[in-house]
């Protein structure tokens, strides 16, 4: 009985998933495992009749065949004379899915760089470089919940870009600029393309350069590609870029690219969440007090906006709020992320309702915050 | 390989005293062949053919004759026609299969070779060349993994041609096999493991209550009688993975009890005794049931305990 139950199970999860190529490929590795090898070949035939171009797969049958044949000596013997790194790829390709399927993060745990999402951001894609995926998160009432995980190629010299041309993949909050179809690409983005903003204003000011890092598919010839092998770009097999596609609002969509997805507790998320609010909350109910220095003091003294410092940005401000009888400022979509790599450091996205005697007007604005001591304070400020 | 005519002798003799004539045309045929004569081999067992269209070794051997000329077509279609006509003779399997190697056409060549396995699952020439197979499909795969240009994978290959058709495993046909001939003893099917046991002088009453023990658990298995199978296998077997024992258990009782018949046979066991109260034994396992046919390779790792010899490990492929 609890086998049927077990098997019914099955049969309900299946019908709204259908097993990838990744995750019949985890099934050949299982049979192998088992010690079930003519039903690993038999698999693996199955994948490769499906995928004629699931590199790695072809490299599993080698295998299998050569079992039949000969003791193996290691994962994927090739014979031939052919660079070592070409084997490695797919070597670490198989690594980089194996891992992925079976270090699954609990079911409780959320990305700690998701404080907050607007309602209007029905996603958020995240990339772990060290596991090669990219998770994609739906937004269930400003929480991020995991609902879809792919294998992805990054930059062959790897992570943290700096210079254009370096060949890595950058580091940092983005989101996704563009939506460009299969026929305005050549063959080599496959299935489509989606830019993001790198340099964003932060990469700016550390002086990093280059441009066109992009999320995008596979020629016609592949299925994927080895872990380290793009100029920079993150690349996915194109039936996986077609679905991460489907999820993709240009403009709104954040990219955040990390050496590895932090997991964390949502109360901890919840509490650095409500200290960064309530931070965000200070500096707007002290702009529009009018009381410019309880204003200026939110912002660090290495800030700096297009073109200002903290002294000409303090020297303005002072000059227009003192002329004014009333400010009222409103914040609406608000988002927050904690940034890679950076120590306490969190992008803040909103729309700006600026009304005051004299002037109004709405913008989205970008603000990066960084924690100094105990105290969040204001390190960049600019239109978003 | 060389020595061709001399063994055909002795499979035409018994055919000489009842047609003289066809007897004499097929061993001319042979000699022929044996010295490069492709012409003269195949007029002769076109005339060997005309007395009896039907006959096998006269059709073998011009399928062999049509090999050598490199007449891969005509060979394909004589040796497809034997599988036909005598689907349990494994040599013209073994044939096809090596024309087809030879062709570059490995998947056709493994099916063959496979389906001549499976007709007479201890033949030895039939394994070997399979070997070479699937390293060739190996290859291949490889190719396809790195994106190599494989079109020259069909160069060459070092497949033997099965130059007797035997007909009934006997154990004659093996000494015969021209690859066996430099063997001192029966061939194994597969690299056998350099495994720790010494492979001591075994008793022969040892080895027989061995083989009754894997009689009586391919037995209780074809009977779908879980309890007995189950205890065929030792407190401390070694359970696939890491699943727990009574785990495994469930699943083998599931599986025993499921089909409507089960039919597992034991084919040319071997047992290798290591010491008096441990051995191993490799067999083919063809098992049938109402849904599933296979044919594997098959170890078990037996001790005996208390009078009875029950499986430690259980190993297939």
């Amino acid at each position: 009985m609890r086998a049927l139950a077990f098997l019914l199970l099955l049969v309900v999860s299946g019908a709204f998933a259908a097993p990838t190529p990744e995750d019949k490929l985890s099934r050949v590795f299982e049979s192998i495992e088992g010690n079930r090898l003519d039903e690993a070949l038999t698999r693996v035939d199955t994948l490769i009749r499906e995928y004629p171009n699931f590199r790695l797969a072809h490299l599993v049958r080698g295998d299998l065949l050569l079992a039949r044949s000969r003791p193996l000596q290691t994962f994927g013997n090739v014979e031939k004379t052919v660079p070592p790194e070409k084997v490695d790829g797919l070597r670490d390709e198989a690594l980089a899915r194996l891992r992925a399927l079976r270090e699954r993060p609990a079911d409780d745990r959320l990305p700690r760089s998701v404080l907050q999402l607007h309602a209007e951001q029905k996603h958020v894609l995240m990339v772990d470089s060290r596991r090669s995926r990219l998770y994609v998160f739906a937004n269930a009432q400003g929480r991020p919940k995991l609902i879809a995980d792919y294998y992805v190629t990054l930059g062959k010299n790897g992570i943290d870009k700096a210079r254009q041309g370096d060949q890595k993949t950058p580091v940092g909050v983005y989101h996704v600029t563009a939506n460009l179809p299969r026929k305005k690409l050549t063959d080599f983005y496959g299935a489509g393309a989606f830019p993001i903003n790198y340099p964003n204003e932060w990469d700016r000011r550390q002086g990093r350069n280059g441009h066109g890092i992009w999320l995008h598919g596979v020629p016609r010839d592949v299925y994927s590609r080895p872990p380290r092998a793009s100029d920079g770009c993150i690349v996915l097999s194109n039936p996986d870029l077609e679905s991460v596609g489907q999820h993709v609002q240009v403009g709104l969509t954040p990219v955040i690219i990390s050496d590895e997805v932090e997991w964390s507790d949502a109360a901890d998320v919840e509490r650095e969440r409500a200290a960064l609010a309530a931070a965000l909350e200070q500096w707007r109910a002290d702009w529009q007090s009018r009381d410019t220095e309880r204003y200026l003091a939110h912002y660090s003294s290495r800030f700096a906006a297009p073109g200002q410092d903290l002294n000409a940005w303090g020297a303005h401000k002072r000059k227009v709020n003192g002329a004014k009888q009333w400010i009222k400022v409103g914040l609406s979509r608000v988002a927050m992320f904690r940034y890679p790599r950076e120590r306490d450091f969190v992008v803040v996205t909103f729309d700006q309702d600026y009304k005051s005697s004299g002037l109004s007007n709405v913008m989205r604005k970008r603000q990066y915050w960084v924690k100094e001591g105990a105290v969040w304070k204001i390190i960049y400020e600019g239109a978003g | 390989m060389m020595s061709l005519a001399a063994r055909l002798a002795g499979i035409v003799c018994a055919l000489a005293c009842a047609l003289p004539a066809f007897a004499n045309d097929l061993e001319d045929a042979a000699k022929h062949l044996k010295a490069g004569q492709h012409k003269q081999a195949l007029e002769r067992v076109n005339k060997a053919l005309a007395a009896k269209p039907r006959d096998p070794q006269a059709r073998f051997l011009k399928g062999l004759i049509l090999t050598e000329q490199g007449n891969s077509k005509e060979a394909i279609d004589i040796f497809t026609k034997l599988t036909q006509d005598y689907p349990e003779l494994p040599e013209p399997y073994n044939n096809l299969a090596v024309i087809y190697a030879s062709q570059g056409q490995y998947d056709r060549a493994r099916a063959a070779l496979e389906q001549s396995i499976r007709t007479h699952p201890s033949y030895a020439t039939a394994y070997e060349n399979l070997g070479d197979v699937y390293a060739k499909l190996a290859s291949q795969a490889y190719d396809k993994a790195l994106q190599i240009d494989s079109s020259n994978t069909a160069a060459k290959n070092k497949l033997s041609l099965t130059r007797e058709l035997v007909g009934r495993p006997s154990p004659t046909m093996m000494a015969a096999a021209p690859k066996e001939a430099a063997k001192p003893e029966a061939p194994k099917p597969e690299t056998s493991k350099p495994g720790p046991e010494k492979p001591v002088a075994p008793a022969a009453d040892a080895s027989e209550e061995v083989l009754k023990a894997v009689n009586g658990w391919a037995e209780a298995w074809s009977k779908k009688d879980a309890d007995a199978y189950l205890a065929y296998y030792a407190k401390d077997f070694k359970t696939p993975g890491t699943e727990a024992r009574a785990e495994w258990e469930k699943s083998r009782r599931a599986r025993i009890t499921a089909p409507k018949s089960i039919a597992v046979g034991v084919e040319s066991a071997k047992v290798t005794m290591s010491g008096a109260e441990r051995a191993s034994v490799t067999f083919r396992q063809n098992y049938r049931s109402d849904v599933l046919k296979s044919n594997t390779r098959k170890t078990l790792v037996m001790v005996r305990a208390n009078g009875r010899w029950q499986i430690v490990e259980e190993k297939s492929g």
